[in-house]
């Protein structure tokens, strides 16, 4: 496999960093004057997400980590994998609780995702930054009360729960940022 | 990006003001070449080489010993403004060409010079609290309690590991330690200028080495917070001390697999004439003017990027 030098150091390279693959956040090139370079670097470890921070010597390498990302179709859990198909070759991968993570709350099966692939298999799912999903419970809605302020707890059709405008109701769409998690807009129709 | 003509025309007012206060006190301004057969051998700095006319040739990555000659040659107290050079250096602060100001002060020391500096900078901007100073041994052992004088290589290796996460330090030397402590921590400390004088003699560069202290150069840094913002020395006049540094630069680049670079003999014959005694100073001038924009990164200042690093 290839390796990266320093000097090749950017945003979104993967690299292996103590036997696991990592994607480089930030890289931040400093040297005194009449001193030696160094590399600071933000790097996420892709299989547990940790952001670590790292201090390399400017000319140091790291090896290149096969890792591409994918978008594929989220089709069912089976209770112990996620099944994802890329659409075109109707490839399927099976990806485990831990490659899910925290975005298991946004899955709603024939919707497309960003699959992470270490080595062929997924080790990541990135869900859109916005997604357009059912509520499927919520309080009663109170009605006229469009102004701003009060909020409610909804339960989404993917599982996730939002806070809400008290006056939207169980089956209407809400336009949500996965990132945060926040309320964005409902989705008229 | 952006062009920004308000930063242009600052940067030509400040070149002005600059020649106003050389001008002043009698200073020659003086346009040496950019490219040059030799170059600086210092480990840490790698020359950008070009071929012309056949021939291999370097640009320069200051006008040091252009100017040095200059002085021998009985120029006087002399100054320039330049770009310079040096390859692999890009970052939020460093960009391959920047423009230095380069000026030797005859009959200075490096202290005279710290005032003379403080002087120019004063004319240039508003400088709300007055410049600190305090000796690199002073600020190990104020702001990380290492005190330099003892501290062995695993003495630094262990408070660099306890300042800075996520490094390996057995791949680092004493200097290194010492740089990355300087550059990442103590200077976070710095408000306002600083200088930071009295140099190990292992980072003494092109310093005169003190004479009732050989362990340290007679040679200063100024800060703007934690950003470095000038270099300068009490120079050293002495050329068999002045070929020993070179190979040894040379020998240790070789250890640490880089090319070896021919030594610039002109310099070198030069300095056996006899140079008059001196201190000099480079300052990083787009570093200056990011201070007086409060820009973010060096790249915003320059008057065009060519390179769209």
């Amino acid at each position: 496999m290839a390796s990266y030098s320093t000097n090749e150091f950017r945003g979104g390279l993967k690299v292996m960093l103590d036997g696991d693959p990592c994607s480089i956040i930030e890289n931040e090139f400093v040297k005194p004057g009449k001193g030696q370079a160094f590399n600071r670097v933000k790097i996420r470890n892709l299989k547990t997400g940790r952001v670590l921070d790292k201090t390399f010597k400017s000319g140091e390498s790291l090896e290149a980590a096969d890792v591409i990302d994918v978008d594929m179709q989220y089709l069912y859990d089976d209770g112990e994998f996620y099944h994802f198909m890329v659409p075109d070759t109707f490839e399927q991968h099976p990806a485990d609780r831990t490659a899910v993570g925290d975005a298991n709350i946004w899955l709603k099966p024939q919707d497309m995702y960003e699959v992470t692939l270490y080595n062929g298999a997924p080790i990541g799912i990135t869900p859109p930054n916005f997604v357009e999903l059912e509520i499927t419970d919520t309080d009663p809605g109170l009605k006229g009360d469009t102004a701003q302020g009060g909020t409610k707890p909804a339960t989404l059709e993917s599982g996730a729960v939002v806070k809400v405008p008290l006056f939207l109701e169980i089956g209407e769409k809400v336009r949500v940022d996965t990132r945060s998690g926040d309320y964005m807009s409902r989705v008229k129709g | 990006m952006q062009f920004q003509l308000e930063n242009i025309k600052t940067r030509a007012l400040v070149y002005q003001k600059i020649r106003a206060f050389f001008n002043a006190i009698d200073y020659l301004e003086v346009d040496t070449p950019l490219l040059g057969k030799a170059t600086n051998t210092d480990i840490h700095i790698q020359s950008i080489q070009a071929v012309t006319c056949d021939r291999q040739v370097y640009l320069q990555t200051s006008p040091e010993f252009s100017m040095k000659r200059l002085l021998v040659a009985g120029s006087g107290s002399i100054y320039q403004i330049c770009h310079a050079f040096r390859d692999e250096e890009k970052g939020r602060y460093h960009h391959p060409e920047f423009t230095l100001l380069e000026w030797y002060s005859c009959g200075f020391d490096y202290h005279a010079l710290m005032n003379q500096l403080e002087q120019l900078i004063g004319n240039l901007l508003d400088v709300a609290q007055p410049f600190q100073r305090i000796s690199y041994f002073e600020c190990f052992k104020t702001h990380l309690h290492l005190d330099l004088k003892s501290a062995r290589l695993d003495d630094c290796r262990q408070c660099v590991a306890e300042h800075i996460s996520g490094i390996d330090t057995l791949l680092l030397n004493r200097d290194d330690c010492l740089d990355l402590l300087i550059s990442q921590v103590i200077s976070k400390q710095f408000k306002g200028f600083t200088f930071v004088y009295d140099y190990p003699s292992s980072q003494a560069s092109l310093a005169k080495l003190k004479r009732s202290n050989p362990e340290v150069a007679e040679r200063f840094e100024l800060f703007f917070n934690d950003l470095e913002l000038a270099n300068g020395f009490s120079e050293l006049t002495d050329s068999t001390e002045q070929r020993a540094r070179f190979e040894q630069d040379n020998a240790r680049r070789v250890e640490s697999g880089l090319e070896s670079y021919l030594i610039d003999e002109d310099f070198l014959q030069a300095l056996e004439r006899g140079m008059p005694e001196c201190a000099g100073v480079a300052v990083g001038l787009d570093r200056l003017l990011m201070v007086m924009f409060e820009e973010e990164s060096l790249k915003s200042v320059l008057t065009l990027d060519t390179l769209n690093f």
